[in-house]
């Protein structure tokens, strides 16, 4: 299926606008695409009228245009009738925002949104769902503008069967600064659903990364979705809710109580290499590593640092990860140090981890990580910034960013997330560098990188 | 397909929701696997003349509908070294729910595995690879794979267990021959993919592996509810 237009839509109805009620999830949606983005937009309702001087559509089949994507927000049992319409005039798409669907009991009303979504071979989104985040095209979330958090337009696109969790992602996203392709909640998924997202944007252009949030697949369609993940050229993580067993499948055998529900997921996701993220913090922290370095590393760690503490923390996480710190010849080691400044060469350690002590000067840090960039052993560098050392400066960011530019090797920084030190981690970001906000964030970057195998 | 023999005992084991284990034994041996010296012995004699002909020890194990975890209820012994343990063993099993006669089993050395598939809703068959034994749920040292399993994947199972020592060799004991292991699993999860329809989970456990065989020693089979 082609969700382009869904994504990328020139024209769109919104189809249950209230004359009465601005606060109404239609109005919203209304709203903040008629005033904020490209996209044309027609209100629709039965009884007619203005809004914003605009006309109202009293249905679909009335808009004289060609409509790419139509939003329908009306009372689950007036949905079908309006599905059949956009079908009939040939509309690209639709997403059902309402609720009261299979959730609700009504797993009629669910089967016969499936049937004619199939039949029609017509791209139907939810029900019950925010739909559609594409930034600089379209926002479909009844959210008022105002109240939502933005991520930048970026490369990681994240499907996710909750509303709820999507939207905080984004929020999450923001913070870290971390870019958006598009969002996209499918609720009941009851026609589209995470396999027909998952090879969409495996071609989408804008997409690098594809993140899902999962409670449960359909009968089958957890093995269908761990193949075409496996196919698929770009990284892909995964998010599990609802991992505990529900305790009321009889358990008979050894093998039924051992490869639970769950247990089953996990081992089904790393067998085809998609990256599981346990919680949000490791969603993030995937997302961030895998959005500027889509390739899979073995997983052998050079760690520069300004303090034995930072580089044997890192040691002990990277141990647990099964990440290698391979230790540096006397030869490179010789190399490096005659390259350092004259206050650190006597006493700064380079073993691996390199620690290069509270004397260091930004030009360490930078003689230090591009070193450890063109050694053939090493296929990630981590950076665990100490910026409140004296002779490092707010150019250090930026600095080695540019050490990544000009090497090409995976490069992943820790610095603390405050204001203070703003300008280092954009220094860091603007040059595609992930910068985590603690050690462990950090690790957990790299570890994303080995675990994607599909890359 | 399915071989002629398996449809009629997955007919007529339906009423039990699994297959007694001498039916599960002749389903794996039409699929080719390697099984050890047995026989479903439904009287005394039977039994004490199998275990004339292939040597004592033997094993024992009850076979009724109505026990399905024979170890829970002293429904396995071990090391019977003479006719006259066989024959009292046989005498105390007669006497337990639903008892249907006895397996009598060569004894094997050898490390102890379980080979397992379920039928998972979400992703179809499954296969569980691990270290075997009545305990496997406490120390749950298990790899579980998609089926079909490929020749590659079994390093890779195999690197995921702990106890991966036990496999490749400990103080003496022989590795696990891997080839063998390797075809085992990939003729077990084919012969799973055919059985999907109709069945909810299996275990092979214990699957005993020496330097040169991996010898099924027990299989449990769970149907799946009216399918």
């Amino acid at each position: 299926m082609d969700f382009r237009t869904l994504f990328e839509p020139k024209k769109m109805a919104v189809v249950g606008v209230s004359l009465n009620n601005d606060r109404h999830p239609a109005n919203v949606i209304f709203n903040k695409n008629y005033f904020r983005y490209p996209v044309k937009v027609y209100a629709v309702n039965p009884k007619g009228g203005e809004y914003y001087k605009e006309k109202i559509y009293k249905s679909i089949s009335d808009i004289p245009e060609k409509i790419d994507l139509a939003i329908i927000a009306v009372r689950a049992d007036l949905v079908l009738p309006v599905l059949k319409e956009c079908v009939a005039k040939w509309v690209g798409g639709a997403a059902v925002i309402s609720g009261g669907f299979a959730e609700t009991g009504r797993t009629d009303l669910t089967e016969e949104l499936r049937s004619i979504a199939e039949e029609a071979d017509f791209p139907v989104i939810g029900p019950n769902c925010l739909g559609i985040y594409s930034p600089d095209h379209v926002d479909s979330f009844f959210l008022p503008s105002e109240r939502m958090v933005r991520p930048e337009g970026g490369n990681i696109a994240i499907v996710s069967q909750s509303g709820g969790i999507l939207v905080d992602q984004m929020v999450k996203f923001a913070g870290q600064g971390i870019g958006l392709s598009r969002a996209i909640s499918i609720g009941n998924k009851a026609a589209v659903n995470e396999i027909d997202l998952l090879k969409f944007f495996a071609r989408d252009d804008r997409t690098d990364v594809i993140a899902f949030y999962v409670e449960g697949f359909g009968p089958g369609n957890g093995r269908e979705f761990a193949l075409a993940a496996n196919r698929c050229p770009k990284p892909v993580i995964v998010m599990k809710a609802g991992k505990s067993e529900a305790g009321t499948r009889a358990v008979s055998s050894h093998t039924a109580s051992i490869a639970g529900d769950y247990a089953v997921f996990s081992s089904v996701m790393k067998q085809f290499g998609i990256v599981e993220a346990k919680d949000e913090y490791e969603m993030l922290s995937f997302c961030e590593s895998l959005g500027s370095y889509p390739s899979t590393i073995k997983g052998r760690v050079g760690i520069v640092t300004a303090s034995g503490g930072h580089g044997a923390v890192a040691v002990d996480r990277c141990s647990q990860s099964g990440l290698e710190i391979p230790v540096l010849s006397n030869e490179i080691q010789a190399n490096i140090r005659k390259n350092l400044s004259g206050s650190i060469q006597k006493i700064a350690s380079l073993g691996n981890p390199l620690d290069l002590t509270g004397s260091a000067r930004d030009d360490d840090f930078v003689v230090a990580a591009r070193e450890l960039s063109r050694i053939d052993d090493i296929d990630c560098v981590l950076v665990l910034l100490l910026p409140y050392i004296p002779e490092v400066t707010s150019d250090v960011g930026a600095r080695l960013g540019q050490v990544y530019q000009e090497e090409n090797k995976p490069i992943i920084a820790y610095v603390p997330h405050v204001e203070k030190y703003k300008m280092i981690i954009e220094g860091f970001q603007l040059n595609r560098v992930p910068v985590a906000h603690s050690i462990e964030g950090a690790i957990l970057m790299v570890d994303a990188m080995k675990r994607c195998k599909a890359c | 397909m399915l071989g002629k023999k398996i449809k009629p005992i997955i007919e007529r084991s339906r009423k039990h929701g699994w297959i007694l284990e001498p039916d599960a034994m002749e389903i794996l041996k039409t699929a080719g696997l390697d099984l050890p010296q047995y026989l479903f012995a439904e009287s005394e004699d039977d039994a004490a003349q199998f275990a004339d002909k292939n040597g004592y020890p033997v094993v024992a194990k009850i076979v009724s509908p109505e026990i399905m975890h024979k170890s829970d209820v002293g429904g396995v012994v071990v090391g019977i070294a003479d006719e006259k343990e066989l024959r009292e063993v046989f005498k105390r099993f007669s006497r337990m729910n639903g008892f249907s006669g006895v397996i009598v089993v060569e004894m094997l050395k050898g490390t102890e595995l379980i080979i397992g598939a379920r039928i998972d809703e979400q992703f179809g068959a499954v296969i569980v690879l691990g270290i075997g034994g009545v305990a496997v749920e406490i120390y749950n040292d298990t790899v579980i794979r998609m089926a079909p399993i490929k020749e590659n994947d079994v390093a890779s199972m195999v690197a995921d267990i702990r106890g991966q020592k036990l496999i490749k060799g400990f103080r003496g004991s022989d590795p696990v021959d891997i080839k063998t292991l390797t075809s085992l699993l990939i003729d077990f999860s084919n012969f799973v993919i055919k059985l999907e329809p109709f069945i909810e989970s299996i275990d092979l456990n214990p699957v005993i592996c020496t330097g040169s065989r991996c010898i099924i020693a027990d299989a449990r089979m769970i149907l799946s509810i009216s399918k």
